[in-house]
């Protein structure tokens, strides 16, 4: 049971944050466009609204298809390669090198291949990218995850790949699958921001342009309102998948797959 | 006198290989509704003899000839699927052989009810106390009526008394079989290896090979007040020995 202390403690935090960011603003006479008060961004916050919340769903949307796309071709993957150890010895370098690329620098070449005629694309294309290693990683290494134990049982009953797919594999690999989805999740949302400054397409009309514009009318409590959206975005997808963690967790009675 | 009955399995010099070492070469027959216990230090083999019978290991060398599909197997732990009920835990040889639903999820239930956990279908896994779950496996290893069980250290994580009670359910299970599954379990205890099994094969703590094979006195299943019975003492001082006798080889 958590203490009423423990769930005050960061929205205390965050309130004394706020009020020296205030302070500190009004004190020392910052020019708003270098750091606006939090009160000017509260007001932006009011303002923008309309326009932000249409942005907000337009990147939201993105994020949420390049997680769709990144879990079908991540997992996919992942599925393909479990079924073989060699698949899996060649697959695994090439699968790190794509995480350690940075995906800015391949924002370019997706350009080319996904966007010349529909920015939006080359977007999810991106965001996609970014985030399909830990959805491979979680999915992958949840299929090895089985006791191995079990696994010599479903050997001794004659399963075939499939039966220990669905029996075994599967519901071992869930909670695996479900942490890489929290990663990716966050991931997704960066990639789609990322993606649509680098395409940055007149079309494009996602928080990310958002950000840019009220950047360059040095309209910076606008900037930080969008980038509020941004943040809120994040944390509302990351609890969506955290609840449904614990939900699946309190069912079987497993500890979460690292923590 | 009959004739043997033919053999459910049997090993015949057969000798596995591994990076190391070589451990064998293992002679055992296992004739139906046997009840054997191998006996040996750690890392003689034991769990090797159990892979050799169940079939997931082939010998380098010599001979293993098993049961297929009519086998059985419950290891140390119990070895559950945390996300199943206990029933589905119960049913899983048979979802595997491709029995229908209805009818695996009816003889599962029987075989639950069979271990003394009518009560428990629903329960995960983490509901369950560790006797209770290795009632769990012992009914999944035995809702096939496999002619081969094998059990691998299969009370050693029990306190004493949840061990007693099992080893007394596991004669039950074997009397109400029908035919009577042979069972060959591994362990480290004497006084178990003696209780529970007609006959105890000690393994030489070195190679693993086969170097006593000693009968229990007194029928199947026994009583439990055998304990005191001086012919169940001298059996036990008797493997005892020739456990002891392995090991002082060994250092």
């Amino acid at each position: 049971m958590k203490r009423p202390i423990d769930i005050a403690a960061p929205w205390l935090l965050l309130a004394l944050l706020l009020a020296a960011w205030e302070a500190a603003c009004r004190l020392s006479h910052v020019p708003p466009y270098f750091l606006p008060p939090p009160s000017a961004v509260a007001v932006a916050l009011v303002e923008t609204a309309p326009v932000l919340a249409v942005s907000a769903a337009v990147t939201f949307g993105m994020a949420l298809q390049a997680l769709f796309v990144a879990f079908v071709v991540g997992g996919g993957l992942a599925l393909l390669v479990s079924l073989s150890r060699t698949a899996e010895t060649a697959v695994r370098p090439l699968a790190v090198a794509l995480q350690v690329t940075p995906v800015v620098a391949i924002a370019p070449l997706v350009l080319i291949w996904f966007g010349l005629d529909h920015a939006d694309r080359a977007v999810v294309a991106l965001a996609a990218a970014v985030a399909v290693f830990p959805l491979f990683s979680g999915v992958l290494t949840g299929l090895n995850s089985a006791d191995p134990d079990l696994e010599r049982l479903f050997d001794l009953y004659g399963a075939s790949p499939l039966q220990r797919l669905r029996h075994l594999r599967l519901p071992a690999a869930l909670p695996f699958v479900l942490e890489g989805l929290r990663v990716a999740v966050g991931l997704a949302v960066i990639g789609a921001v990322v993606a649509e400054f680098v395409s940055g397409s007149g079309a494009a009309q996602g928080l990310a342009w958002r950000l840019l514009e009220a950047g360059n009318r040095l309209r910076t409590a606008d900037l930080l309102a969008a980038l509020t959206w941004l943040t809120v975005m994040g944390l509302v997808l990351n609890a969506v998948v955290a609840a449904v963690e614990r939900a699946i967790a309190r069912r079987s009675g497993r500890p979460l797959a690292g923590g | 006198m009959a004739e043997d009955p033919a053999p459910v399995a049997r090993l015949s010099g057969a000798v596995v290989r591994y990076r190391a070492r070589s451990v064998g070469p293992f002679d055992l027959t296992v004739r139906p509704g046997d009840i054997l216990a191998v006996i040996g230090a750690s890392g003689a083999g034991k769990s090797t003899v159990l892979r050799l019978l169940a079939g997931l290991e082939r010998p380098d060398q010599g001979q293993a000839q098993t049961a297929p599909g009519r086998t059985g197997l419950v290891f140390q732990a119990p070895t559950l699927m945390p996300w199943a009920s206990a029933l589905d835990n119960v049913a899983l040889p048979l979802d595997l052989a491709r029995i229908p639903r209805a009818q695996a999820r009816d003889r599962a239930a029987a075989a639950l009810a069979a271990v003394g956990l009518g009560d428990r279908f629903d329960a995960r896994p983490h509901q369950l106390s560790g006797g209770m779950a290795m009632r769990v496996a012992l009914a999944r290893a035995l809702i096939d009526r496999p002619a081969l069980l094998l059990l691998d250290e299969p009370f050693a994580a029990l306190d004493s008394v949840t061990r007693r009670r099992l080893i007394e359910d596991l004669h039950r299970l074997w009397v109400e079989g029908s035919p009577r599954p042979a069972i060959v379990f591994v362990t480290h205890d004497v006084e178990e290896a003696v209780y529970l099994a007609a006959r105890t094969v000690v393994l030489d703590a070195e190679t693993g090979a086969v170097v006593a094979d000693r009968s229990s006195p007194g029928a199947l299943p026994r009583p439990a007040d055998w304990r005191l019975d001086p012919a169940y003492r001298s059996a036990v001082e008797t493997v005892a020995a020739a456990l002891a006798a392995t090991m002082e080889t060994a250092a």
